[in-house]
């Protein structure tokens, strides 16, 4: 069986400065989404306890070669990529159509996994999108999974509950960033990572039609404006005046 | 007519997607109509506060999102819905994707505020991991918007609404519930706070004692940055501020010891009043604050508790 994680490539955003409310990106890495760290790490966990492969699956720019050696190195067996200069800032519905089109091509899919957002605009609709286009069932905000032969029971967790479900495989699931704690790769994972197998496909490699046509039209991007006093306070008995002053004891 | 679909399985944010339908209407030609599935409390609600409803009542598995989504589909083309306005809790995140990826519509989730622009509707959400606040509009025929909690006040009571069966062709699920339950213990509301004190990585565990005594003379909630739940497991994941956290808008902040990271600050930014100390003059934290104190807590937070009494 195979266990296929879904990363995205983003910029690093610790390292995205704002100029004039713009946010620049001149010089900033790329790294896999924090998210997809631990939807990786869960993979490997998994494969660890019941085997099989595990398959990284990405959709991005030329970068993405080497971004993606970070996944190999962190418990990937192999990789699987779509790369196309033009698609350094791609929307969810193309990377949903690009990712389902090359999980395809791979055989024996049981568990397909995906962080519950991305690093950079985390509106999670990817995992969703793909588990449609597939005709997979998918259950998403998962912190524990455990596998049995053809079946997945997974723990889903709510803003105010907990479900256990069970499905038999394939399905996508979608994990929390506390699911675990993704192992930093040793010396030697990191050299074996170059030396792992790597398919890079073009989107000619794929059946599959993009329109072309957006679907979404950002208008403006900008840093929010901050309006603070900002005033310095050197003391405890400063800072008690000033919230007595501004009504906040005492109520 | 085209109409606005509104659907969430929680009723707080199925009248706050009213709220929103109205901003839509009141500029478009679209009527407003909401659909509840297997709740007649619901359905009555959303009639009470005017909305023309529609009620499925089938044996559809609500934890399985694509049996939703089929649900969905069938309404929206029943109803001839242009617009479906969903919540983006975790569940209606979930169903957002795969009901847009069923009608092939735009989506957009985590909107927190929407306005209508020459008849076309703009939504604002966070992005780059809050770093920036972009302003968006679908271009497709039909759109799929997830609204954030709290973005918009709950519908009042108002005359006018109704009632009315939606039949739609059932939907099989494969996945099997086998427990459900409620989150035990730790039940606090930090989104509903007035007052929060927020505890970064800056914080040592022997504090927590006085933090605790400070929120409470205060009248306030403890909340944490995400690294204390997750990793040091000082405090529940409910506690958390931030991109995947809780988006919190308290009176007062006090925030101490986080450094200032985006991905925390998105959850707090929109405070009234935001006090933080840290004993990093360059943290950046600071710079977002009303009130900024470059002090070292293991000295400051017992006099803030003395002060305080």
């Amino acid at each position: 069986m195979n266990i296929v994680v879904a990363l995205k490539q983003v910029p690093d955003l610790q390292q995205i400065r704002i100029r004039n409310r713009q946010p620049v990106f001149d010089g900033v890495p790329y790294t896999i989404g924090s998210i997809d760290k631990n939807a990786l790490e869960a993979g490997v966990q998994l494969k660890e306890v019941s085997g099989g492969n595990l398959m990284a699956v990405s959709v991005g720019n030329e970068e993405l070669e080497d971004t993606i050696k970070e996944a190999l190195a962190g418990g990937a067996d192999e990789a699987c990529l779509v790369i196309d200069d033009k698609f350094a800032d791609i929307e969810s519905s193309i990377s949903a159509a690009l990712l389902a089109a090359a999980i395809k091509k791979i055989d024996d899919v049981g568990l397909l996994l995906f962080g519950e957002g991305s690093g950079d605009n985390y509106s999670g609709q990817v995992s969703s999108r793909v588990a449609e286009i597939l005709g997979f069932p998918q259950i998403g905000y998962a912190s524990q999974i455990e596998l049995e032969g053809q079946t997945a029971r997974i723990t889903r967790v709510l803003e105010d509950s907990e479900e256990v479900l069970e499905v038999r495989m394939p399905v996508v699931v979608s994990v929390l960033s506390d699911i675990n704690k993704p192992r930093i790769p040793s010396v030697t994972q990191i050299l074996k990572a170059g030396r792992k197998p790597k398919k890079v496909l073009g989107i000619d490699d794929l059946e599959i039609e993009l329109s072309g046509d957006r679907t979404i039209t950002t208008l403006s991007s900008l840093a929010p404006e901050t309006d603070r006093q900002r005033i310095a306070i050197k003391s405890a008995a400063d800072l008690i005046s000033a919230l007595r002053a501004e009504g906040f004891l005492g109520r | 007519m085209a109409a606005i679909l509104i659907y969430s399985e929680k009723s707080p944010l199925a009248l706050e997607l009213l709220t929103a339908a109205a901003v839509i209407a009141q500029d478009t030609d679209l009527d407003v109509k909401a659909v509840c599935i297997n709740n007649n409390e619901q359905a009555d609600e959303m009639a009470g506060r005017g909305a023309t409803t529609y009620h499925i009542q089938d044996n559809l598995n609500l934890a399985d999102t694509a049996c939703v989504a089929a649900a969905l589909e069938q309404a929206v083309n029943k109803l001839d819905a242009s617009i479906v306005l969903l919540s983006s809790n975790r569940r209606g995140k979930e169903l957002a994707g795969r009901l847009a990826q069923k009608i092939q519509a735009g989506c957009l989730t985590d909107v927190n505020g929407l306005a209508v622009v020459e008849g076309k509707i703009q939504c604002s959400r966070n992005a780059l991991g809050g770093a920036v606040i972009s302003t968006q509009r679908i271009e497709t025929e039909q759109q799929v918007i997830a609204l954030t909690p709290r973005s918009f006040e709950a519908s009042p009571v108002q005359e006018g609404g109704s009632v009315q069966p939606l039949a739609i062709e059932a939907v099989s699920s494969p996945l099997k519930l086998i427990s459900s339950r409620g989150q035990a213990g730790d039940t606090v509301d930090i989104e509903a706070a007035d007052i929060l004190v927020i505890v970064g990585q800056g914080m040592e565990e022997e504090d927590m004692g006085l933090v605790e005594s400070i929120a409470q003379t205060l009248g306030g909630e403890i909340a944490c940055s995400k690294p204390l739940a997750t990793d040091r497991k000082w405090l529940p994941e409910d506690r958390i501020v931030g991109l995947s956290g809780k988006k919190c808008k308290p009176q007062l902040a006090i925030i101490l010891g986080v450094s200032g990271q985006v991905q925390f600050t998105v959850g707090i930014r929109d405070a009234h009043t935001i006090v933080a100390i840290n004993n990093d003059e360059n943290a950046y934290i600071l710079q977002m604050a009303d009130y900024a104190m470059v002090a070292d807590l293991k000295e400051i937070l017992p006099e803030l508790k003395g002060a305080l009494g």
